[in-house]
């Protein structure tokens, strides 16, 4: 080993590590842009995803604010305000809350756990140097920016020509030609095979049949490598439970994805060449659509929150300081609500005309499938129960999942139920509990595994009075924002309507501030990042104290990962780490260590699958 | 539990015990491994292929399932024959690819090369019979998604009015009126169907059929031709006093003869009739033991053609044009909508296995392959197997309807 060392990196123990080591990671691996662009590690990749994500985020964000500042007024505020007329008004509004949804569905919330910090941790929670095809994890990558800046091109540009029409008076079409879509996300037929939207239909459509590309690969990525990739001692109940979750994501990825697939391609072929499969106007059935559609959409719903469960188990356990209550009904549950998730696409549509006999059978496995999420949510209580609960940022973060969750879960009982589905059917009481569910849900999971894995991945410490005060000014303003959507909807507020009758104003303004409060939340936890950034200090090899195989390498992780072999054990069991005042970071303790022979696995051939 | 620290490996390729092959990559351990991701992970993609199709063969499943009758009709259309044939070329090549995989394995490197090269043949077999029959298709006015219509309004010389909708109808011989409106049908029933014509005859009482080319398909070639429609409308609304299936039918210059080929043509379909009755539908004979095919024949038409759509007629009621809602009339063209799209994705995959077989070729030309490293030749193999699969399936779903 080199005598010079460099102080600030640590390993595992403690001590600190040659400057070899120290100078070599993979962020430093490789130099300049193209050592970004054409990586194949896993890690730069996740990081890749990360920005890209975030950037798109940001705009379907930026999107949602428009929509809330727009909803302030009853009558349509582009109009009172004299920037255009009301029909162009109520257009940019229809456009717009398409762009939101479609954003933030296919380019932010499905890509966002798996993507970005299922690509960096799970080969590392694996002891693996990468994922099991690392050419094809760069592929999606491309394939997922390919589609997402078709998507934005087309949908953008609608929008800007409709305010370069109607406000400046310059007609955009013939420079870029048409755009703009306001199908909602959903693409529902007959809207999207109705009038002429410029071909907007066929160009989004296709972005998002790249976007399922990318979904897709990558699920296969995860499934091959959780199989095949295991270390030594890691059987199929040994997994970090992050990994039943992504496994039980990817399943739905590979399963659901190529349904969607086809149903774009259907639907493109219906506007290119008129086939009429879900066109009435050519004898097609637009109710078919309505069921492909949710075949993929429903089970997608738990591509976003499948990940996030997994996120949840390890922050609750590891900021508990408590090994996991109920492992393996965790993990099972997982399975089951994939599975289950492909049963259950028909509660979408109980105003749709489908027959009261398969509205009653959805309906009875929609209520079914809450039994497994509420296991896991029992599960997170128990495992806190007792346990020296630590209020960090992640803590706190995964601590709101739960309380989002459960209100979004609830109110899921009330929309699955046929009797008062009618009446909520298309409301804002739907509105509001995806949002509880997706955002909610979703993105606290997502926002609580970024301030978990944060030191892992970039080796730095962030502002943990920052990242709280973030993490409250996100929990009060989503629910400040979404919890009177219950009520505007209950009252019988439609969604995706521009204008509205007088008496929903209070509810449209309270849920408006609401949104103002998020945002400044949301820009707060990025200031943060960005000043861990720049500023963070150097973090030792394990802050939280978690025994997983990820907090087994240095921070940030060396170019593949560990300076040796590492060993699956219970990720869940705490005992041989030591907090470390001097470090603020755990330290395994050397005398606690196994037996040379123990650590040294003699075979490395594969566990089976 | 933990890193082991004493086990450095700047570059992380440190010896696990065994000698590396050169083909294994630097996050496996194995090549056991190695393969084993490989060909897992493959077999995910093959499932995500399935259900991709899977969505397609749900769409077939729904509309066939509604609409029997237009499937049925539609699949008249598709030559037995070549689809027999595409089958048996794409198990041979199958076949071949499989056995190259064997070859692979051993090392034979010329056999798999020359195995390759006729799996590769055999996927250019497929896509030329293909080729013949969509162009056929084509030629026929059979693309995807003619089912269109539009509504015409005729004068007729006597001052009535017809208002038509037209319809590109595929293929037709010969059309039936019944009740004013038109129908259309066309084929080469095999004799069991001509048999099973008998069963059909419950339709008499209840619908007119005729024997009807002048009307449309006749009508409007000819005044492409020559522009004289009104004429032929007279023509037409004489010849419809003559009663076609009565025994003493007047074989009028404009029916069908046998040499009649059969292509793509606009029907007219009359959704109101200012025209008697008389004019506008023609009475058929009662006589329920009176095959529809002797009808036929009697009135002097293409009795073949004719058969196969008396058989549609018969067997399915919905076939008859004016028992049909608008937008079932419409769904004609569902069949070919479907045929397509599945046999269109199909094709594309049997292309991207073309040009990976055309890969592996070329690397198996360079020796690449032998028994320590062949993954590619197999997984090329089960994708190819899987274009075969689908085939299949795609085969009798849409040749052999009965």
């Amino acid at each position: 080993m080199s005598s010079i060392n460099v102080p600030g990196i640590t390993d595992i123990f403690g001590k600190p590590v040659s400057e070899k080591t120290a100078s070599e990671n993979y962020l430093t691996h490789g130099k300049g842009i193209m050592s970004w662009l054409l990586t194949l590690d896993h890690k730069r990749i996740g990081i890749m995803y990360m920005v890209t994500v975030l950037t798109f985020f940001l705009v379907g964000g930026l999107f949602a604010i428009l929509l809330r500042t727009m909803l302030l007024s009853p009558e349509p505020l582009l109009a009172q305000a004299g920037l255009m007329g009301e029909t162009a008004s109520n257009n940019f509004y229809n456009q717009s809350f398409t762009l939101h949804g479609a954003v933030m569905v296919f380019l932010f919330i499905i890509p966002a756990i798996p993507a970005i910090l299922g690509n960096f941790v799970l080969p590392l929670m694996l002891g693996a140097k990468d994922v099991a095809f690392p050419r094809l994890n760069l592929f999606s990558w491309y394939c997922y920016m390919g589609g997402s800046l078709f998507f934005l091109w087309v949908l953008g540009k609608g929008i800007i020509n409709l305010v370069m029409l109607n406000t400046f008076g310059v007609d955009m079409v013939p420079i870029w030609g048409h755009g703009g879509l306001d199908t909602g996300w959903t693409f529902y037929t007959p809207y999207s095979t109705g009038e002429d939207t410029g071909g907007a239909v066929v160009a989004a459509t296709a972005g998002a049949f790249i976007l399922g590309f990318s979904s897709i690969l990558t699920g296969l990525n995860f499934i091959a490598s959780i199989h095949m990739l295991r270390p030594p001692g890691m059987g199929w109940f040994k997994m970090p439970l992050m990994l039943w979750a992504l496994y039980s994501t990817s399943i739905i990825q590979i399963l659901a994805t190529p349904v969607l697939a086809i149903t774009l391609l259907l639907l493109i072929a219906e506007r290119l060449l008129g086939v009429g499969i879900f066109d009435p106007s050519l004898g097609g059935d637009p109710v078919l659509y309505q069921h492909f559609f949710w075949f993929y959409s429903h089970p997608a719903v738990y591509i976003m929150i499948l990940p996030a469960f997994g996120v949840i188990s390890e922050c609750i356990s590891v900021h508990s300081r408590k090994h996991i209550f109920g492992y393996a009904f965790i993990a099972c549950s997982s399975m089951a609500i994939a599975l289950l998730g492909f049963l259950v696409w028909g509660h979408h549509m109980f105003t749709s005309g489908q027959s009261a006999l398969l509205g009653a059978i959805f309906s009875f496995i929609t209520m079914f499938i809450a039994v497994p999420s509420a296991i896991k949510v029992f599960n997170w209580l128990a495992t806190m129960y007792g346990g020296a609960i630590r209020l960090s940022a992640p803590m706190i973060y995964a601590m709101g999942f739960i309380w989002l969750f459960t209100i979004g879960g609830l109110t899921g009982i009330f929309l699955g139920s046929l009797e008062t589905d009618i009446h909520l059917h298309d409301t804002y009481f739907v509105v509001a509990h995806f949002h509880y569910v997706m955002v909610g849900s979703t993105l606290f999971a997502f926002l609580a595994g970024m301030h978990h894995w944060w030191p892992k991945m970039f080796g730095r410490s962030y502002s943990e009075v920052g990242a709280q005060t973030a993490a409250w000014l996100i929990f009060i303003g989503f629910n400040i924002t979404f919890i009177v959507q219950f009520v505007a909807g209950a009252q019988g507020m439609p969604r995706r309507y521009a204008t509205y009758p007088d008496e929903y104003w209070i509810w449209h303004f309270l849920s408006t501030m609401g949104s103002y409060v998020l945002t400044i939340g949301l820009f707060y936890a990025l200031g943060v990042w960005i000043h861990s950034l720049v500023k963070g200090k150097q973090v030792a090899a394990n802050p939280w104290g978690g025994n997983s195989l990820e907090w087994h390498t240095t921070s940030p992780p060396p170019f593949e990962n560990f300076h040796g072999t590492p060993i699956g054990t219970d990720p869940y069991n705490y005992d041989h780490w030591h907090f470390d005042p001097e470090l603020d970071g755990y330290v395994l303790r050397e005398e606690e260590e196994p037996a040379e022979a123990e650590r040294t696995a003699p075979d490395r051939a594969p566990q089976p699958a | 539990m933990t890193t082991a620290t004493s086990h450095p490996a700047p570059d992380g390729h440190d010896d696990h015990g065994g000698h590396h092959s050169p083909h294994l990559a630097h996050h496996f351990y194995t090549m056991t491994q190695q393969v084993g991701s490989a060909k897992l992970g493959m077999w995910a993609f093959l499932a995500t292929e399935i259900l991709m199709f899977g969505g397609l063969f749900c769409a077939y499943a729904v509309y066939r399932a509604l609409h029997p009758e237009v499937f049925l009709f539609g699949h008249y259309f598709l030559d037995t024959n070549l689809g027999a044939i595409n089958t048996a070329v794409l198990l041979l090549s199958s076949f071949t690819m499989a056995w190259g995989v064997r070859a692979a394995q051993l090392g034979q490197t010329t056999l798999l090369v020359t195995l390759l090269a006729l799996t590769f043949l055999g996927g250019v077999g497929f896509m030329g019979i293909k080729y013949v029959e969509y162009t056929s298709k084509f030629d026929h006015g059979l693309g995807p998604a003619q089912g269109i219509y539009y509504n015409v309004t005729t004068e007729y010389s006597d001052g009535n009015t017809a208002q038509v909708k037209r319809y590109l109808v595929p293929n037709s011989a010969f059309i039936i009126a019944g009740e004013g409106d038109i129908k259309y049908g066309v084929g080469e029933p095999t004799s069991d169907q001509l048999h099973q014509l008998d069963d059909a005859l419950h339709y008499h009482e209840k619908y007119a059929l005729k024997s009807h080319a002048d009307e449309g398909l006749h009508k409007d070639h000819a005044k492409a031709e020559s522009g004289k429609g009104d004429e032929h409308a007279e023509d037409h609304s004489d010849s419809q006093a003559t009663p076609a299936f009565s025994g003493e039918a007047d074989p009028h210059e404009h029916l069908v003869d046998q040499s009649f080929t059969p292509t793509g043509a606009m029907v007219t379909s009359a959704v109101t009739d200012t025209r008697p009755p008389e004019h506008s539908a023609m009475a058929l004979a009662t006589n329920g033991s009176f095959g529809l095919s002797d009808t036929f024949e009697k009135s002097g038409i293409a009795t073949t053609s004719v058969s196969s759509a008396a058989l549609e007629v018969g067997f399915y009621e919905p076939t008859l044009w004016d028992t049909l809602t608008e937008r079932e009339q419409s769904l004609a063209y569902q069949f070919f909508s479907i045929y397509y799209c599945m046999t269109g994705l199909h094709g594309l995959h049997v292309l991207i296995g073309m040009g990976l077989i055309a890969w592996v070729a070329v690397r198996a030309l360079g020796g690449a392959f032998g028994p320590e490293y062949n993954t590619p030749v197999d997984l090329v193999g089960l994708y190819w197997h899987l274009v075969d699969l689908i085939w299949i399936f795609l085969f009798p779903l849409l040749y052999l309807i009965h």
